[in-house]
C-alpha cells in the first residue's frame, strides 16, 4: 500500500520523501489544477528538479492535471501534459475527458490515474473512463466503507482513497457551489471559497467570515475561527442556525486503516498541497508509521495515541471525523 | 427554439406527481425530461410509473427523455439505471458517466446532462462520437463560455449531430453529497431519514446569518439559494441555444413558459424578484444578477 502526500512546493516535497512517503504529487503554477493558489505550485524548472529528487530517493512524482479544460486556450491543458511527460513524472493525474484522451494518444506508455475531480462514484463510472487506459482511479469522498468495498470486490482497477486532511463532502468534480458564490469554481480556476473574495471583520470582538460578500460565520470570542470554505458556515435553516452542510473539520482514517488494507486498496493519499513543509513532514511520518504497522501485522493494528494526537492538532478545528466511509456521518 | 421541462427535482407525492403530468399532458412544453434525478430512496413513482407517464406525454405529442441519477453509489443503484437504459423506447438523459458508459456499450445516443464534465470543444466531440445527441451544458457555465466552445473549428463539421440546451428556469442545482442534508436539517441520519423531503416540495431554504438565501437543501442536493432566470437573456441565445429548459416549479411553471414565449425576441422583458439571479450565463458569480 503507497503512501502519496501532496507538495506545493520544494521544500514540502523533499519533507514527504524525507519522512517516509512512497509518491509525492504536485501541481503545475496555473489553473491546469485543483489547488492553484498564490506561491503555491511548479514552474518547468522545479519539476524538473523535482522528479530528479524523487526519483534519486527512488520514489514515484505524480501530476495533477486535473481541471477541466477551457474552450478559449485548451492548448495550456495540452502544454500542462507535454511538460510533465517531458520532466520525467510518473504518473498523471487526470480529469478532463480531452485531455485524458490526448495523454493516452500522446504518451501511452506515462500512467494515468483518474482524478477524484472526475467524480468516479460507481463502477459503471470507472468502465467509462477505462477507454482511456487508466491504470488507477481515486475515489471521491462521498462513499461509505461498504461502498468502497464494494468497487474493490468489483473491478480489477487500482484504487486509491483519502485519507486524511481536508474534506469535501460533497462529489468533487460536480460542486458549482465555490462559483456560485464567487464565480470561480475547482473545475474551472482550480480552487473553492478562493482567498481572493474572504474578508474578515471584527465587530466588537464578535469576527464575521465573509466570501464575496456573503456572511459565512460569525464567531465569538471564545471560538476559533476557521477559514470561511462556504460549505462549512454555519447558517439558519428554519429556526436553527448551524453547520448546514458540515463542520470545519479534517477526514481521518487512522481508524479504518485495517479495513482500507484488507480491501487491497494500492495507494493512500494526504489532501494538502497548499500546507507546509512542516506539516507535510508530521503528517508523513504518523501515516508511515501507521502503514508500517498494518503491513506488518495487520490483525494486530492498533492505532497509537501519539498518532491521534499530532493529527488531531494538525486537523481543521482540531476536529476529525470518518466522514462518508462510516455510514452514520450521512 | 424549443422549451424542454426539466425532471421534477423534489420529491413530491405520487398525486402531486400525477396531476402535474397531467397538466404536463396539455402545455405547450416541446420535451419533457422524467425521472428522479436525486435519491434512490425516493420511490413515490417506480420505473414503470414513470414509463406509464412516458407513453401518456408521447400521446399528447411530446418527446419524452428519461432523466437518470446523478450520484450513483451502489451496485442496486446501477440495476436501476440499467433499466432506463435498457428501457426500449425513450432517449435517456446521462447524469453520471457511468450511465453514458451503459448507453454506449448498446450504441444508444444520449443527452449528456449539466452535471457531466463536458467543458470545452474537444470533450464534446469525444461524446458525440459516442452517442451524445444533446448536450445540457455545465449549470456554472456562461453563454459566452458556450459560444467559445461552439464556434470552434473542431466543432464546426459536427454542429448537426447534437442539439444544445440550457438550463433557465428554477433552483440550480449546484452540488451532491453522500450526506443527506435535508435529513441533517431534522437531526435525523440518512439511514432513519423517513424521506422527511417530502415535507418540502420546494426544497429548505438556508440562509446566511443576516438573511441572505445563500442555498436550497433538497436531500443529497444542494441547490442554488436563488432562483436562475434567464427569461431576459433568450433573445441573446438564438445562435447558440436549440432547447430552454425551465425546471418544475411548486406553482407557476405554465405562467413562466407563457412569459419565456412572449420574450423570445426580447419585446416582452419581465422583472426579476429579489430573489432571481442570472449570473452565471452573464460570466458572473452564479448568484449575482446583471
Amino acid at each position: 500500500m503507497e503512501l502519496l502526500c501532496p507538495a506545493g512546493s520544494m521544500p514540502a516535497l523533499k519533507a514527504a520523501i524525507e519522512h517516509g512517503a512512497d509518491a509525492v504529487y504536485i501541481g503545475l503554477k496555473d489553473d491546469t489544477n485543483a489547488r492553484h493558489f498564490a506561491g503555491l505550485n511548479f514552474d518547468e524548472a522545479r519539476l524538473k528538479e523535482a522528479a530528479r529528487f524523487v526519483h534519486q530517493h527512488g520514489k514515484k512524482l505524480h501530476v495533477a492535471i486535473n481541471t477541466f479544460a477551457h474552450p478559449d486556450n485548451y492548448q495550456r491543458w495540452q502544454q500542462a501534459v507535454d511538460m510533465a511527460a517531458h520532466a520525467g513524472a510518473d504518473v498523471l493525474i487526470l480529469a478532463d475527458i480531452a485531455v485524458l484522451a490526448y495523454a493516452a494518444e500522446r504518451y501511452p506508455k506515462l500512467e494515468r490515474h483518474l482524478s477524484v475531480q472526475a467524480s468516479a462514484t460507481n463502477v459503471a463510472a470507472i468502465n467509462f473512463y477505462r477507454q482511456f487506459g487508466i491504470s488507477r482511479v481515486v475515489l471521491p469522498r462521498v462513499l461509505s466503507m461498504q461502498q468502497v468495498r464494494a468497487i474493490a470486490k468489483s473491478s480489477d482497477i487500482d484504487l486509491e482513497v483519502f485519507a486524511f486532511g481536508s474534506l469535501c463532502i460533497m462529489a468533487e468534480g460536480r460542486c458549482y457551489l465555490s462559483s456560485y458564490m464567487t464565480g470561480q469554481s475547482p473545475n474551472t480556476a482550480g480552487a473553492c471559497s478562493p482567498a481572493a473574495f474572504v474578508n474578515w471583520q471584527d465587530n466588537d470582538g464578535t469576527l464575521e467570515s465573509r466570501l464575496n460578500g456573503i456572511l459565512i460565520d460569525r464567531f465569538a470570542p471564545n471560538e476559533t475561527a476557521g477559514y470561511p470554505t462556504l460549505c462549512k458556515g454555519r447558517f439558519s435553516v428554519g429556526d436553527d442556525t448551524y453547520h448546514a452542510l458540515e463542520e470545519p473539520t479534517s477526514l481521518n482514517t487512522l481508524d479504518l486503516l485495517p479495513q482500507i488494507y484488507a480491501e487491497g486498496i494500492k495507494s493512500l493519499k494526504i489532501e494538502g498541497r497548499q500546507r507546509s513543509p512542516a506539516y507535510v513532514a508530521q503528517i508523513t511520518k504518523v501515516w508511515r508509521a501507521a502503514i508500517d504497522a498494518v503491513q506488518s501485522a495487520p490483525d494486530h493494528f492498533k492505532v497509537q495515541p501519539q498518532w491521534q494526537q499530532v493529527l488531531a492538532g494538525l486537523s481543521e478545528g482540531s476536529q476529525t471525523t470518518l466522514g462518508a466511509y462510516h455510514r452514520k456521518w450521512k | 427554439m424549443q422549451f424542454s421541462l426539466g425532471p421534477v427535482l423534489y420529491f413530491w407525492p405520487k398525486a402531486q406527481m400525477l396531476q402535474f403530468y397531467r397538466e404536463v399532458a396539455d402545455s405547450d412544453f416541446d420535451i419533457v425530461y422524467l425521472g428522479e434525478t436525486v435519491c434512490s430512496k425516493r420511490r413515490e413513482l417506480k420505473y414503470e410509473d414513470y414509463l406509464a407517464l412516458a407513453l401518456m406525454l408521447r400521446e399528447a405529442g411530446k418527446q419524452v427523455v428519461l432523466s437518470s441519477m446523478t450520484l450513483y453509489e451502489a451496485p442496486g443503484e446501477l440495476r436501476e439505471l440499467r433499466k432506463y437504459v435498457d428501457n426500449g423506447e425513450f432517449l435517456v438523459e446521462a447524469n453520471d458517466v457511468g450511465a453514458i458508459s451503459m448507453l454506449q456499450e448498446q450504441s444508444l445516443p444520449f443527452v449528456a446532462g449539466a452535471a457531466i464534465n463536458c467543458y470545452n470543444q474537444h470533450t464534446l466531440r469525444r461524446l458525440v462520437s459516442m452517442g451524445l445527441s444533446r448536450w445540457v451544458m455545465p449549470v456554472e457555465l456562461s453563454g459566452q463560455w458556450l459560444s467559445d466552445v461552439l464556434n470552434q473549428s473542431i466543432i464546426s463539421d459536427i454542429r448537426d449531430c447534437f442539439s444544445t440546451e440550457v438550463f433557465a428556469l428554477g433552483h440550480l442545482p449546484l452540488a451532491w453529497s453522500g450526506r443527506c442534508f435535508t435529513a441533517r436539517s431534522e437531526n435525523r441520519s440518512k439511514d432513519q431519514c423517513e424521506l422527511c423531503c417530502i415535507k418540502y416540495p420546494a426544497g429548505r431554504e438556508v440562509s446566511s446569518q443576516d438573511g441572505t438565501q445563500v442555498f436550497v437543501l433538497n436531500g443529497i442536493q444542494t441547490q442554488s439559494g436563488y432562483r436562475y432566470n434567464l427569461v431576459n437573456q433568450l433573445s441573446t441565445m438564438h445562435n447558440t441555444v436549440d432547447i430552454v429548459r425551465l425546471s418544475p416549479q411548486q406553482t407557476g411553471t405554465f405562467d413562466w413558459l407563457a412569459k419565456f414565449k412572449a420574450n423570445l425576441d426580447g419585446t416582452a422583458p419581465q422583472p426579476l424578484s429579489a430573489s432571481d439571479s442570472n449570473g452565471y450565463w452573464l460570466q458572473l458569480a452564479g448568484m449575482a444578477t446583471g
